[in-house]
Order: structure tokens, then sequence, then C-alpha cells
């Protein structure tokens, strides 16, 4: 009795869910079934999962003073009892490779080395790998991925909507060239092991790309991905060019592979997924048709509008169907920016994919965390997908930035 | 004699208050209306259509002390927006706001009454005299 109080404060306390009760109901494919794994934490970024089944979560706002919280199920009973928490910054970024754990904050990634037990060695002392990155509040959080020869590749957000002059500002014309470019607006390439690396050791591995918030390494054919917001405003500042209903599906969102050098065109142009082409924006001279940045790769694939693809994975498990073997899956965060109309996104879509190229149409895999049918208004959003991580045994792991949630997504047959 | 003067002069008085409090609640009425189409047109986007904002990028403009509070800084942001670290009620918000000097002092006045006076926010009206008090000390 007593024992079982004290086990039941410390869980309720640290916000670990039992493993039976999702707030809202997730809709997945017929043979799945989902389960929260933590709930209240917070502002819940990115998340990864070890080869030990420890759950590491990266808050954007400090709980209880900490920006890190790694939950582990010691007795293997499926319900996350133990609770680490550190790091005293806030960021987006979180990823393991190599017996270390990696986090960021909005202007540095550190790193963890991890002992034989899968502890932080010391957990408040991290080595700094990057440091001194653009931090200019507008699209600053850090998402970070590793390859498989010692590389660690990060976003750098563009802190603008579509370079102009004054950001945001109705009929301010586009920079050109734009300087934002120099150093942000992309994805920057370091060294994993490396300490206080910036923007001089670092390379600017993919330009154009005016805020990535999901990328993933894709280990089947050896490339980086990257899902990518689009730029806001089009019916707001052009409803000449773009009435109500095409400002709130176009640009699209998009998911590029980008090898070393690429350029994907922001801010000269967007990618319209109707047209399929790469539209030269307003701001330089567009007019909804004109096309532009003829040097830009294409994306892979084009998503209706603002829905904020906000993690991207390609799943290696062999727990799913095959059918999902090597497809990518991404966390729609959910639009703001398609009001008046109604919100879309907030949920987790799948890319069926082989050798890097989509081999069959997008569908949406898991569905539900809005809690509601219709989003009219944000505020009455429940939940935001915005992280997902793989398990050791093939299971999908979804966080949530609004409430702090994680689900586990398991295929039962 | 002297009672029916007084009598008829406080009726009389009476009567021109209740005209007045009349001609106040239909010009905030006409304020409003006009109000809420700047606000659809320049607004609602980021703040949304409840007032209640974008979590983490926009801030709510329902119940806060910078829409409540002080006209003259609220008419500031409108005339310079606003792009430094600023916590409202507890949260931060990352995106920025440009300025919206291009309105007309009307215009302004009109729609700091509509979110003065919607999503639960009960404050005084703003008037075109005060903004165009904040425009001149702006420059």
């Amino acid at each position: 009795m007593k024992l079982s109080f004290l086990l039941f404060s410390t869980l309720a306390a640290f916000g670990v869910a039992s493993a039976q009760s999702p707030a809202v109901s997730i809709k997945v494919p017929a043979g799945f079934a989902v389960a929260s794994v933590a709930k209240d934490f917070g502002r819940v970024r990115h998340i990864a999962v070890n080869s030990n089944g420890d759950v590491y979560m990266k808050l954007e706002k400090l709980n209880k003073g900490k920006g890190i919280y790694r939950l582990r199920d010691t007795n293997k009973d499926g319900i996350m009892d133990d609770t680490l928490a550190f790091g005293n910054y806030i960021g987006t970024g979180i990823a393991i490779k190599n017996g270390y754990l990696y986090a960021s904050s909005n202007t540095d990634v550190y790193r963890y080395k991890l002992d034989q037990q899968q502890n932080p060695v010391n957990p408040d002392q991290p080595e700094t790998i990057v440091t001194g990155l653009v931090d200019k509040r507008q699209h600053a959080s850090k998402s970070i991925a590793l390859d498989n020869a010692g590389n660690i590749y990060v976003n750098i957000g563009a802190p603008s909507n579509a370079c102009q002059e004054q950001d945001r500002k109705q009929g301010s014309p586009g920079m050109n060239p734009c300087p934002i470019l120099e150093t942000a607006g992309g994805i920057w390439q370091f060294r994993a092991d490396q300490l206080n690396q910036s923007y001089k050791e670092g390379i600017r591995y993919a330009t154009g790309i005016r805020n990535c918030v999901g990328l993933d390494w894709n280990n089947e054919v050896n490339e980086l991905f990257i899902t990518v917001h689009g730029r806001d405003m089009l019916y707001q500042f052009y409803p000449e060019m773009y009435d109500q209903k095409k400002g709130a599906e176009l640009p699209s969102e998009t998911m590029y592979m980008v090898k070393k050098g690429d350029d994907c065109g922001w801010p000269y142009v967007h990618w319209d997924h109707f047209q399929n082409k790469k539209i030269l924006n307003p701001e330089y001279g567009g007019d909804g048709k004109k096309t532009g940045a003829e040097k830009a790769i294409d994306p892979l694939v084009g998503f209706p509008g603002h829905m904020a693809p906000n993690a991207l994975l390609f799943y290696t498990g062999n727990q799913f169907p095959e059918k999902y073997k090597h497809g990518a899956f991404i966390a729609f965060h959910g639009s703001w920016n398609r009001a008046p109309e109604n919100q879309e996104g907030f949920y987790v879509v799948f890319v069926p994919m082989k050798n890097g190229k989509p081999t069959g149409k997008w569908e949406v895999f898991a569905d539900g965390f809005s809690g509601v049918d219709k989003v009219t208004n944000l505020s009455a959003v429940k939940h935001r997908p915005c992280g997902l991580a793989q398990g050791p045994d093939g299971s999908l792991y979804v966080s949530d930035d609004n409430k702090g949630y994680v689900w586990k997504i398991n295929y039962n047959k | 004699m002297k009672k029916w003067m007084v009598l008829c002069l406080l009726l009389v008085s009476g009567m021109g208050m209740v005209v007045s409090s009349q001609t106040d609640r239909s010009g905030l009425k006409a304020s409003m209306t006009r109000g809420k189409q700047v606000y659809d047109r320049y607004c609602l986007t980021c703040h949304q259509a409840d007032g209640g904002g974008v979590p983490r990028m926009n801030p709510p403009i329902a119940n806060t002390e910078y829409v409540l509070g002080s006209k003259q800084r609220l008419i500031g942001i409108v005339l310079n927006g606003l792009n430094v670290p600023l916590e409202i009620n507890g949260e931060e918000y990352e995106n920025p706001m440009a300025s919206h000097a291009f309105l007309k002092d009307q215009q302004i006045a009109d729609v700091l009454t509509y979110i003065r006076n919607s999503f639960g926010n009960k404050a005084s009206a703003v008037t075109v005299a005060e903004v165009k008090s904040v425009r001149a000390k702006n420059k």
C-alpha cells in the first residue's frame, strides 16, 4: 500500500503515463496500437530512443529548470518508472550516435558521452561541438542528424519569411542576393567529434532552405533528406494572385534529398505541387505563374501548404509490415497560416519509398492529435506532433510540443 | 414653480445623458464593425479568429496586459511593429510583427477598439485623436 502510493506519486510528479491512458484517441491503420508513454512535460520537441529503450526528450521550455528528460523502464514492465533530468538550456534537436547523446540549443550543439549502463557520464558538463549559430528568434530551432562518416548536420533556419527588406511587411521587396543565406537558410555540416566549431569550421552543405525542422540520414542510399516549411502570407499580401483557398494550399511543404552544394531555391521561388514547378515569389517579381531559380533542385514530394513538417524519420525496423521499410514518416505540426480557412496537419504521414524515391502517394498514418474535428483556432488544439523516433523493437514514437506527450505506436498484426 | 423648474431641468439633462450615451454606444458599435473588417484583413491570420494566437509564434491578444493596458503602448505596437523577446502570460513568441503604420488613424482606432472589446476583452475605446497623438510623437 505504502509502496504503491509511493510509486504512484513518483509517476504523477514526473508525468509518466501508464501505458493505457491516451488523452485523445489517435487513429492508426488496422493492426497498429497506440499507447502514451509520457505526458505533461511541456514543449517536447524532438525525441531520441536509445538501443536499450530509453526515451530522451528535448524541451523548448525548461521544466523544473531542465531542458532534457530521459525516461527509462527499469523493470521492463512497459511503464517508464525512472526519470533523469539534465541540461539547463532550451532547444529542439536530439540524437544518439556511436555512444554519444547529441542535443542542440538555439545556438549550439552539445554532446554527452554515454557509459556502459547508457547513462550520461557528465550530464552537467557536456562537450560543446558547435557554437555561435544564428538565433534571431524566428525559425531559431536547430534540428540535427548524423551520418555514418562522423559528420553532424545542423539546420540553421532563416530568420525571415521571404528575405524582404522589411520582414513580413506587405509590399517590401525581396533582397537580391539574399544576405541571410550567408549564415542561415540552409544545412551546415560539422564534424561530430570536434569541439567549439562554428561557421568557419563548418561547411554550408545545402542552401536555399527557409526552415527545415525535419531531417534524417537515409542509410539505404546514404544521403541526407529534409522536410521544409514553405513561406507564409501569399494570400494575405498578394490576394490579386492567390485567393484565400490558393493561399491556404500554397506554397507546398516539401521533402528533398539534398547533396553537398544543393540549392532548394528560397527565397526566390516556392514549390507549387499543382503546377509541379518552382514559382517565382512575388517579392522577386513573380505573378503566380512565372518560374525561377532554374539551378535549384526540385523536391521529392510537395505537400499541402503550411502544415509544418517538423520531423522526418526513415523506417528501418522489422516490426511494421514490409511496405513501411525504407519509407518516410513525417510529423506535421499543423498549420496556422491557412486562416481564415480551416487549419490542416496535426498528423503523422507515411511516404512509401525505395532507394530514396517515393513509390506511391503519401498517406495519413496517425491522426487525431488535435483532439478536434476541424481546427478553426490554434487555441483549441490539444496536441501538435513534433518529433519522431524509432524504438529498438521497431516501434514508432511520436512527441507533442503543445502539452508534452509521447506516444508509442506498435504493430500487433 | 421653482420645484417645477428644477424637475424640468433634471428631466432635460437626464434626456441629454441618455441621448449622449446612445451616441457613444452606436459610435462604439460602428467602430467595432469597421474594426472587425480591419482585423479580418490584417490581423486574423496570425492572431487567429478567437484572438488566441499561435503557441510559440504569435501572441494571443485575448486577456493580455499588452491589449488591455496602456493605449499608447498598444498604438505604438501597431505603428512600429514588434520584434523583441517578450513574455506574454508566461510564454515567449518568436514571429516578428511588421509595422502597420500604413493603416489610417481611423482604421487603427477602430481595430484597437475592436480587439479591446472582443475575445472576452473589455476596455475603453481607442480614439482617432489618441492614434494621431502617438503617431506625431513617433516621428
